[in-house]
C-alpha cells in the first residue's frame, strides 16, 4: 500500500534541492538564511519520524528563528523575461494550459480509478491519503508534461518552483505551524475555557437568540482558532445541542450543518487560516497581506446573517 | 482561565505585526506553560504536532510545474486570450469560476484547482487580462482588487461547496461528533442540509462580483 510517506520523500527531496540551490544563488543575500530554511523543511518532510517529538520541536524554533530574525530574502533564479514569455505564449498558444490541465485530470483519474484498485485484498493506496497521493502523483506528470511539450531546461521545475517557494517565502509553514499550535491549545484547554465563557455569559432565552449565539459564536470562535473544526465541537456541545435542540427541539442536522458552515464564514475572517487567506496573498504578490482577507468580508458578514435566519426558518 | 492567554498573544502579536512564525510558536508557549506543562513538554507537543501535520505542506509540491508553465508564458496567453474575447467582462469571469468551484467541490474534487495551480497562473491573469482589453494597462490598487477579488472567489466556492459532498471531512467530523452525543444522523441528510447556505453564498458572491465589475469600469473609465 501507498502511504503519505512517500510522498514525504519525493517533497523532501524537492526542498533539499531548493535548499542547495538557494545556497548557490548569489544574487540572493540572504541566500544561507534562504537554504537552511528549506532545509529545515526537508529535514522534518525526510527525517521527520526518527527526530522525536523534541527534536521536531527544535526544527519548528529554527524556522520560526530564521523567519522572525529577517533571515530569508527572495532568490532570483535566472528565467525568462516579459518578452520572452510573450514571444513563447505566442509560440505555444494554448498548448501552454495543456500541463495545468493535465493537474485535475490526473488528481480525478486518482481518485476514480486508483483509489479503488486492490491487489490481493490490499489497497493500492491508502485511502484516507488517495487525495493527496493522487495530487502528488499529479504534480509530477504535468511537470513531466510541461518539460516535454514547452521544451524548457532540465532544471526549471526546481529553479522556478524554487522563485515561487521564495515568493511564498515563511508564510508556506504557517498552515503547518497553525494546525500545530491548535493542537498545543487543545492540550491546554483553550476551547472548553472559551466555550464555558460564551455559555455561561450570553443569553439564550429566546430561540433566535441562541440561533444567533450559535451562529456568531461559531464564527467568532473560529476566527480565534483558525479552524472550525475546532470551533464545532465546543460550540455544538455548549450551545447547539442542550438550547436549540434540547430545549427548543430544533433539528439536529440542520443545525450542525449551517453551523458549520456559519465557522466557514469565519474561516473568511481570519488571518490564522493561513492557507486560505495569508498562503495565496503572499502567492499573488499583493503589497497588503490582509487584502484576500478584506475581499472576503464583505460576502462573509451577509452570509452569516442568512444562515441565522436559514437555521431560525429550517430547522424549528 | 490562564490558557486564554495563548489567544491573547495570537491576537497582539498578528495586530502589532511580528512575525507570524514566532507569534505562534510564542502563543503555544504561552497556552502551554499557563495550563501547567514545562517548557521542554511544549517544545515535545508542538514538535509531534508540527510532524503530524506535515501533509498541509505537501501542497506546495505543485509549484514546481507551475513555475514552468510561467517560465513559458502561461500568464502572458491567459491574458491575450481575454484581449481576444473583449466580450467577457471581469464580473461574469469569476461568476463562472465561482460556479464551476462550488459544483466541482459539490462533488468532492477540491484538489483539482486552487490558488497555486489555477488563481495565479490563469484565472488571476485572465481577470486582469478582462479588464485590461477595455482600459489599457492597471494601476497597482486595481491590479491588487483584482487579484484579492479572484482568490477570495476560490475560497468563497470550495467552502460553500465541500459540504454538499457526502463524505467530506468536515460531514464526517459532525456525524462523529453527534454520535458520540448519542444522536445518528444520516450523512446525507448533513449534505442536503448544506444546499441552502450554498445558494445564498452563490447569490451574495455573484452579485458582489458583478458589482465589482461596474465599479472598477467606471472608475477606470473616467
Amino acid at each position: 500500500m501507498i502511504g503519505l510517506s512517500v510522498v514525504y520523500v519525493v517533497a523532501g527531496v524537492v526542498f533539499s534541492a531548493f535548499a542547495i540551490l538557494s545556497a548557490l544563488d548569489r544574487n540572493n543575500r540572504k541566500r544561507f538564511g534562504n537554504a537552511a530554511f528549506w532545509a529545515l523543511v526537508a529535514t522534518s518532510f525526510l527525517a521527520g519520524d526518527r527526530l522525536g517529538d523534541v527534536g521536531n520541536g527544535i526544527v519548528v524554533l529554527g524556522l520560526a528563528a530564521i523567519a522572525g530574525l529577517g533571515g530569508l530574502g527572495r532568490g532570483l533564479p535566472a528565467t525568462t523575461s516579459t518578452d520572452e514569455r510573450k514571444t513563447s505564449a505566442e509560440r505555444f498558444g494554448n498548448r501552454l494550459f495543456i500541463p495545468a490541465l493535465t493537474l485535475p485530470l490526473v488528481v480525478v483519474f486518482g481518485v476514480l480509478v486508483l483509489k479503488p484498485l486492490e491487489f490481493g485484498g490490499v489497497p493500492l493506496l491508502d485511502p484516507k491519503q488517495a487525495t493527496l497521493l493522487s495530487l502528488s502523483l499529479a504534480a509530477v506528470i504535468a511537470t513531466g508534461v510541461g518539460l516535454v511539450l514547452l521544451r524548457q531546461p532540465l532544471m526549471s521545475p526546481l529553479q522556478e518552483g524554487r522563485r515561487l517557494m521564495d515568493t511564498v517565502g515563511w508564510a508556506a509553514l504557517l498552515p503547518q505551524m497553525l494546525a500545530a499550535l491548535g493542537a498545543v491549545f487543545a492540550l491546554a484547554g483553550v476551547g472548553e475555557t472559551i466555550g464555558q465563557l460564551v455559555t455561561t455569559h450570553l443569553p439564550m432565552d429566546a430561540r433566535l437568540t441562541a440561533v444567533a449565539v450559535y451562529c456568531l459564536g461559531m464564527a467568532g470562535f473560529t476566527m480565534i482558532m483558525g479552524n472550525a473544526f475546532a470551533a464545532f465541537p465546543v460550540m455544538t456541545a455548549g450551545v447547539a445541542l442542550p438550547i436549540l435542540v434540547g430545549k427548543f427541539g430544533g433539528d439536529p442536522a440542520v443545525i450542525a450543518s449551517i453551523g458549520m458552515l456559519s465557522g466557514f464564514c469565519g474561516t473568511l475572517m481570519t488571518p490564522l487560516a493561513a492557507n486560505f487567506n495569508l498562503v495565496p496573498a503572499a502567492l499573488l504578490e499583493l503589497p497588503d497581506r490582509y487584502a484576500v482577507i478584506r475581499a472576503q468580508i464583505p460576502t462573509a458578514i451577509p452570509l452569516l446573517l442568512a444562515n441565522v435566519v436559514l437555521m431560525y426558518v429550517l430547522a424549528f | 482561565m490562564l490558557s486564554l492567554l495563548g489567544v491573547a498573544t495570537v491576537v497582539v502579536g498578528f495586530a502589532v505585526g511580528l512575525n507570524p512564525l514566532l507569534v505562534v510558536v510564542g502563543a503555544a508557549f504561552v497556552a502551554g506553560l499557563a495550563a501547567g506543562l514545562s517548557p521542554v513538554e511544549v517544545l515535545a507537543a508542538f514538535g509531534k504536532a508540527f510532524n503530524e501535520n506535515r501533509y498541509i505542506s505537501v501542497a506546495f509540491l505543485t509549484l514546481p510545474m507551475i513555475g514552468v508553465v510561467e517560465r513559458a508564458g502561461i500568464q502572458e496567453q491567459a491574458r491575450s486570450l481575454m484581449q481576444r474575447l473583449r466580450g467577457v467582462s471581469v464580473g461574469p469571469l469569476l461568476v463562472v469560476y465561482l460556479l464551476f468551484r462550488q459544483g466541482t467541490a459539490a462533488l468532492g474534487l477540491i484538489s483539482i484547482a486552487g490558488h497555486a495551480q489555477s488563481i495565479r497562473p490563469i484565472i488571476a491573469p485572465m481577470a486582469e487580462g478582462a479588464i485590461e482589453a477595455h482600459v489599457g494597462p492597471l494601476d497597482r490598487t486595481t491590479r491588487q482588487d483584482v487579484r484579492a477579488t479572484a482568490a477570495a472567489t476560490d475560497n468563497i466556492g470550495v467552502f460553500f461547496g465541500e459540504d454538499i459532498f457526502v463524505a467530506m471531512g468536515s460531514i464526517l467530523l459532525m456525524v462523529g461528533f453527534l454520535a458520540t452525543a448519542g444522536i445518528t444522523i444520516d450523512p446525507i441528510h448533513l449534505s442536503l442540509w448544506s444546499i441552502p447556505t450554498a445558494i445564498a453564498a452563490f447569490a451574495i458572491h455573484a452579485v458582489r462580483l458583478l458589482l465589482f465589475d461596474r465599479r472598477t469600469r467606471r472608475r477606470l473609465a473616467r
